[in-house]
């Protein structure tokens, strides 16, 4: 048992702070105020190679651990956790599933760009009747000659309009429910293939939300990722992975809403006394670093069951990072929403408003008890692996 | 065009400043690559990249931990000077040892931060250039290397000077010389590969004894906190008033 | 034995540098200490006519070197100089502001001559043993560090500021010696192309007696004249904190901080400044602190002497306006 991170680990966090701290957070109010995408500092981070951090080095990423993307999306998101939900999107939903589930050909073609972050990545799976129970898929899928013509449309799609590369589920056979699903990869600008609304959002505001939409879209038959019929399994697949990036999401804005609560009551004087003098701050304090503290360690060790699956001969088995991952999550996320809330509360009155990023924190907080699973789908998730045995 | 890159390991500039045993307290303290030195690395890279050739650290102490993250900026390979029986390295000494450390390389010119944050001495660099016997132009903001010379804009008081020196010399970098690049998560993975040398004192044909400091440190000291003094209250233009009042009457400064 | 405080002389257009008189202040006080002659060392085309200054301010000794070659400051020629003059009449210490010049010049001065050197002194003191001990900020202001030589001559750059010039007493004169130097071709390798300075009638910043410096509550570039016309009423030199600098507001050279100017003025005044640790470092011994910030949480009021919480906007033009007033 080693809790030492690596001479790497250290390395990655410095950057990954110092891009953090002084690229995103300078404009993060106003983007957040504007509901902007930062389209440059996606290309700045993608030039520090944040879009490609778990890729293989052969198809243009750094081959680095999850513990790193975990560090990464971490830091990012102690500043902005917009741009943390951004590259974690971008990898683990729109690049990781042609990692996982594509041919070399479809690797070298789509994942090497998305891996050096020439083009950025997104995922459809959620439908307006297809949340939590993805069996309610209604885009459909159709050959006809060389193409798959499809219908439908996808909501809530994170990095939507401004990503080049989309996967997305839909449906083949509905006889079969979720065993007619299969996993497609579309291109921007494919004739068909549009926007619909953009989502004004409580949090994460400067990242984009947008609807997909697909009215006879044809895509050339290689498009299919992985197995016919195989697509639902594999959107679970990813989706177990796409929680160490949401874990890791939340459990920068923790560590973002403490760091500027504890700032804050050392400098605020109430009474003759800073907040940290109270002891009622200090224990606000100290259950905030207990639950971050232990995040921290669920977060990192579902990051390295992530790693460990992969490593010949671990015994670790995909049930194993899909539980780790959904635990990772759950107490994540409603971690980083306590300590948000605490951090506003610890601000006061001013803590409200937007002159500090406390309510940003709190707003953004939010949405990580709810995308990728549910803290209520997570409880399903952990609990069927509890009671499988 | 092969350019050596003088580093040193200091605090990280957030690092709060304590004393134990009278010396400066370094637990738990964070270390990182002087950021003048940062400067240095960056405009060596940029020269290489353009031209070819390679960057070579050379560091007197600090550990590998800290150097790599030069090598991950891109520098292709380190050479630490490391020795447990090199203790309390002066100015002098630093520039001494960088000397035989350098002599063993083959190069076309040096470069190094002008000041290093810990000690703020800003020495090293120009005793370096004085040990090898070759010019330098410090506190440079700007560098153009063509036909065997430099032309390096330097920092003056009250404006700048540009100053032509054959190579080799020693030039050392001032902030405003370019921005420094973050290591790349691909130059965090390549940096693993890249050699660091380490030399020892005998392996640089000298001793501890040779190279004992001319400059002792007597004594450590903390500053002595200054205090919140008044804050002016009422509307601006009768705070404005008393402050002038203040400033002349009662602190007498203007 | 080596004997002889020497102050290297810095001058311009035929005046002297202030730093320079405050350290034939300085140096006087330490030489009587240690029962040693004062020496100014003057190099230069025309040296030999500050003689009358420096022995006005207190100098026993003016050791001239006049060459064309030493007309203006370049590393090779002004080091080897020094070094020629040094190694025939050995003073006990040499010391030099730490402006632009004298932090070029010491270090390769005490690498020829093989001895030790503190840089950016702020205090100096002749124990029982007339040894001189140097205190010296490190770590960016965050500590000191006492320091002793231990070789001859004792080369110390001093931070300008740190000590009062004396009155002159033009009845005072120093003995004038005069030195001929032989400057090679291996001292003139480097060649001076060109010198931009910048055209400016306010005080340099490293120097000034008052400052008046801004920050990101500036706002933007165009907002530094309110400043600008509050420094030319007081007699200021302007700076500025690095998120200004950082912002593209203002020029680098005018900021004060860990990685700008260490400055050390009689008032210093922060306007939109929140006091961040490294602007500190490079103010934190000016001896009177004002700042002006509209958040009361703003760090600079913990250490400031004066405060005034306030838009800037409002209250820099009438502290121009005050002042105005006074000076009529």
């Amino acid at each position: 048992m080693d809790f030492q991170l690596t001479e790497e680990h250290d390395m990655i966090r410095d950057t990954v702070r110092d891009f953090a701290e002084n690229r995103c957070g300078p404009g993060a109010e106003e983007r957040d105020e504007n509901e902007e995408f930062p389209v440059d500092l996606w290309h700045e981070a993608a030039e520090l190679g944040l879009s490609g951090i778990t890729f293989p080095e052969d198809f243009g990423g750094a081959g680095m651990d999850y513990i790193s993307y975990a560090i990464c999306v971490e830091e990012l998101s102690r500043v902005d956790p917009s741009m943390g939900v951004t590259i974690s999107a971008h990898s683990s939903l729109g690049s990781n599933p042609i990692n996982l589930f594509g041919t070399d050909e479809q690797k070298e073609k789509y994942l090497t760009p998305l891996a050096t972050g020439e083009k950025l990545g997104a995922f459809g799976l959620t439908e307006s009747m297809a949340g939590t129970d993805a069996s309610g898929t209604r885009t459909t899928a159709v050959l006809d000659g060389d193409e798959y013509v499809i219908n439908g449309s996808k909501l809530f799609i994170t990095n939507g309009y401004y990503a080049d590369t989309y996967v997305i589920t839909a449906q083949m056979d509905k006889e079969k429910g979720n065993k007619g699903i299969s996993m497609f990869i579309i291109e921007k600008d494919t004739p068909g293939f549009t926007f619909g609304k953009k989502e004004k959002k409580m949090g994460i505001r400067s990242s984009a939300t947008y609807e997909l939409i697909f009215e006879n879209c044809r895509i050339p038959k290689e498009n299919m990722l992985g197995e016919q019929g195989k697509g639902f399994k594999q959107a679970l697949t990813t989706l177990d992975y796409g929680r160490i990036g949401i874990a890791s999401q939340a459990l920068g804005i923790a560590q973002g809403s403490y760091e500027l609560a504890l700032k804050y009551s050392k400098e605020r004087t109430q009474f003759g006394k800073t907040l940290s003098e109270f002891q009622i701050t200090q224990f606000k304090l100290a259950d905030m670093e207990i639950k971050i503290d232990a995040a921290r360690l669920l977060v990192y060790k579902a990051a390295w069951i992530a790693d460990a699956h992969h490593t010949e001969g671990s015994g670790v088995t995909a049930a194993d990072v899909s539980k780790s991952a959904a635990i990772a999550k759950t107490f994540a996320s409603e971690t980083a929403n306590e300590v948000a809330r605490q951090g506003v509360q610890i601000l006061g009155g001013y803590g409200y408003t937007r002159d500090y990023a406390a309510e940003r924190f709190m707003r953004d907080a939010k949405i990580t008890e709810i995308y990728e699973g549910t803290s209520e789908a997570q409880r399903m998730v952990i609990a069927s692996h509890i009671l499988r045995d | 065009m092969n350019i050596v890159v003088t580093l040193k390991q200091t605090f990280d500039t957030e690092a709060k400043i304590a004393l134990k045993d009278g010396k400066i307290d370094d637990a738990g303290v964070k270390q990182i690559i002087n950021p003048y030195d940062e400067f240095a690395i960056e405009e060596a890279l940029k020269i290489t990249e353009a031209d070819g050739g390679e960057v070579i650290l050379v560091s007197v102490g600090g550990s590998e931990t800290v150097i790599r993250t030069g090598l991950a900026m891109g520098a292709d390979r380190a050479v630490i000077v490391s020795d447990p029986e090199l203790a309390d390295v002066d100015e002098w000494a630093g520039a001494e040892a960088l000397a035989k450390a350098i002599g063993t390389l083959e190069y076309d010119f040096i470069i190094g931060g002008r000041i290093a944050v810990d000690d703020g001495s800003a020495q090293v660099g120009i005793r370096l250039a004085e040990a090898l016997g070759i010019p330098s132009v410090s506190s440079i903001l700007k560098l153009e290397i063509a036909d065997g010379k430099a032309t390096a804009v330097r920092e003056i008081d009250g404006g700048t000077e540009t100053i032509e020196v054959p190579l080799p010399s020693v030039l050392t970098a001032q902030k405003g010389l370019n921005e420094p690049r973050l290591p790349s998560m691909k130059g965090i993975m390549a940096a693993k590969r890249k050699e660091i040398k380490t030399l020892t004192l005998a392996d640089l044909g000298t001793s501890a004894a040779e190279l004992a400091a001319k400059a002792k440190i007597t004594d450590y000291s903390l500053p002595t906190p200054r205090t919140a003094g008044k804050v002016i209250p009422g509307e601006p233009a009768e705070a404005a008033a008393e402050l002038a009042r203040l400033l002349r009457e009662e602190a007498k400064v203007i | 034995m080596s004997q002889g405080i020497w102050i290297f002389i810095e001058h311009a257009k035929g005046d002297i540098r202030k730093v320079s008189l405050e350290l034939l202040s300085q140096g006087r006080i330490l030489a009587d200490e240690k029962g040693e002659e004062l020496v100014a060392v003057i190099l230069g085309k025309d040296a030999a006519a500050l003689a009358d200054t420096v022995g006005a301010y207190g100098a026993d000794k003016a050791v001239v070197v006049e060459d064309e070659k030493l007309a203006g400051y370049t590393t090779g020629a002004y080091t080897s100089a020094l070094n020629t003059v040094i190694r025939k009449l050995e003073p006990s210490a040499l010391l030099l502001g730490n402006t632009a010049i004298g932090k070029d010049l010491a270090p390769r001065l005490a690498q020829r001559l093989g001895v030790g050197m503190a840089s950016d002194v702020t205090g100096i003191v002749s124990d029982a043993d007339h040894v001189l001990s140097f205190k010296r900020p490190v770590y960016a202001g965050k500590a000191f560090a006492d320091l002793v030589l231990t070789e001859t001559p004792v080369i110390a750059t001093v931070r300008p500021n740190t000590f009062p010039v004396a009155g002159a007493d033009a009845s005072k004169k120093a003995e004038v010696i005069t030195e001929n130097v032989e400057i090679g071709a291996e001292d003139l390798r480097a060649i001076v192309k060109e010198i931009a300075l910048a055209a400016s009638e306010r005080p340099e910043l490293i120097e000034a007696d008052i400052i008046v410096s801004g920050g990101r509550g500036m706002k933007g570039p165009e907002n530094y004249v309110i400043l600008e016309e509050l420094a030319d009423v007081i007699g200021a030199a302007v700076g500025a904190s690095r998120a200004a600098v950082d912002a593209g507001w203002i020029d680098q050279k005018f900021q004060v901080g860990q990685t700008g100017k260490t400055v050390s003025p009689t008032l210093y005044i922060a306007a939109g400044i929140s006091g961040a640790i490294q602007h500190l470092a490079g103010m934190g011994s000016s001896k009177v602190i004002v700042a002006i910030n509209k958040d009361p949480e703003a760090n600079i009021f913990t250490l400031a002497d004066y405060g005034i919480v306030g838009d800037l906007f409002e209250i820099v033009p009438l502290l121009t306006e005050e002042f105005k007033k006074l000076n009529a």
